[in-house]
């Protein structure tokens, strides 16, 4: 089996704030991710498929193909947006590196046919990001 | 908030997170002579010791909590990290500093394994694995499979 990553990075807004709780708690809960104005950050996401290459091409699956499908699923819906209202996925979520991460993960995997999704990756900073694998599929990997 | 963590998800996800710290450290073992330590452990036996800039690497992973997104809560994760491995460790030397490498070898392999045992506590998810990079060319992982530093306890 051979692992393929591809990276790409796109910028959003967001802001963490639970109308279930009262400000003082989402101050203190969220700190300054709860700056009612949002902020943002530029988004670093790797994702990784797993596969073996095709004994014709040397492909696990083609890189243009996976451009394109992160191009339309990712970039188009997240690229320069605010997290919190212009991404349907996100609506009634805190638009945080996990759920985001995972929202990826969701939206990649049914339209990777060659090969299988391994890993989605997202940094939100150098020192902050989100894995997500499939569950149940053995240990974490690198 | 709704709660979109379904039961039977199919997706795992994990929290990563670096921090830095600076500190020396000598390689060096009262089990072997002096020529032994020099042959084994080269420049980093220098009796004067030298210094890192070192990169940890945590992962952490539990259920995603659906009121804060959250799968454990950055505050709490800094300011654990910080208690149990930064304040202790940083711009000290490791040999003199932290107790337990008075006895073991200070090797960034056992200091995995020590970030590791520290941090396995914190309360609010599971500690996955610690990496450190000792330089931008060397790094070590540690899961805390079957453990064991050297003439200690289980981790």
């Amino acid at each position: 089996m051979v692992l393929l990553t591809r990276k790409i990075e796109f910028s959003a807004s967001h802001r963490y704030h639970n109308p279930a709780f009262s400000s003082e708690e989402n101050r203190r809960v969220f700190g300054k991710c709860n700056n009612p104005h949002g902020h943002g950050h530029n988004y670093t996401l790797e994702v990784t498929v797993a596969g073996e290459p095709d004994p014709v091409t040397g492909m696990v699956l083609d890189l243009k193909e996976l451009k394109e499908i992160l191009e339309r699923e990712v970039m188009q819906r997240m690229d320069h947006r605010h997290l919190n209202f212009e991404v349907p996925e996100l609506a009634g979520q805190i638009p945080t590196c996990e759920n985001i991460a995972r929202v990826i993960w969701n939206l990649l995997d049914p339209k990777i046919k060659q090969g299988r999704l391994h890993r989605v990756r997202l940094y939100e900073s150098a020192d902050l990001f989100a894995d997500c694998y499939r569950n149940g599929a053995g240990g974490a990997g690198p | 908030m709704t709660d979109r963590v379904q039961i039977g998800d199919t997706v795992r996800v994990e929290l990563g997170r670096r921090y830095r710290f600076a500190a020396s450290h000598r390689l060096h073992t009262a089990q072997l002579s002096e020529e032994e330590n020099c042959r084994v452990f080269g420049k980093c036996n220098n009796p004067y010791g030298h210094g890192h800039n070192y990169v940890l690497e945590i992962r952490l992973s539990g259920e995603i909590d659906p009121a804060t997104g959250m799968i454990a809560n950055l505050a709490d994760m800094d300011s654990f990290v910080a208690r149990e491995v930064l304040e202790p460790f940083d711009h000290k030397s490791l040999n003199e500093d932290v107790a337990v490498f008075r006895d073991i070898v200070p090797t960034t392999e056992n200091l995995c394994i020590e970030i590791y045992r520290r941090l396995k506590e914190f309360p609010h998810a599971k500690l996955e694995r610690v990496r450190v990079e000792e330089t931008s060319n060397n790094s070590f992982e540690y899961s805390g499979d079957t453990v064991n530093l050297t003439g200690r306890e289980k981790a």
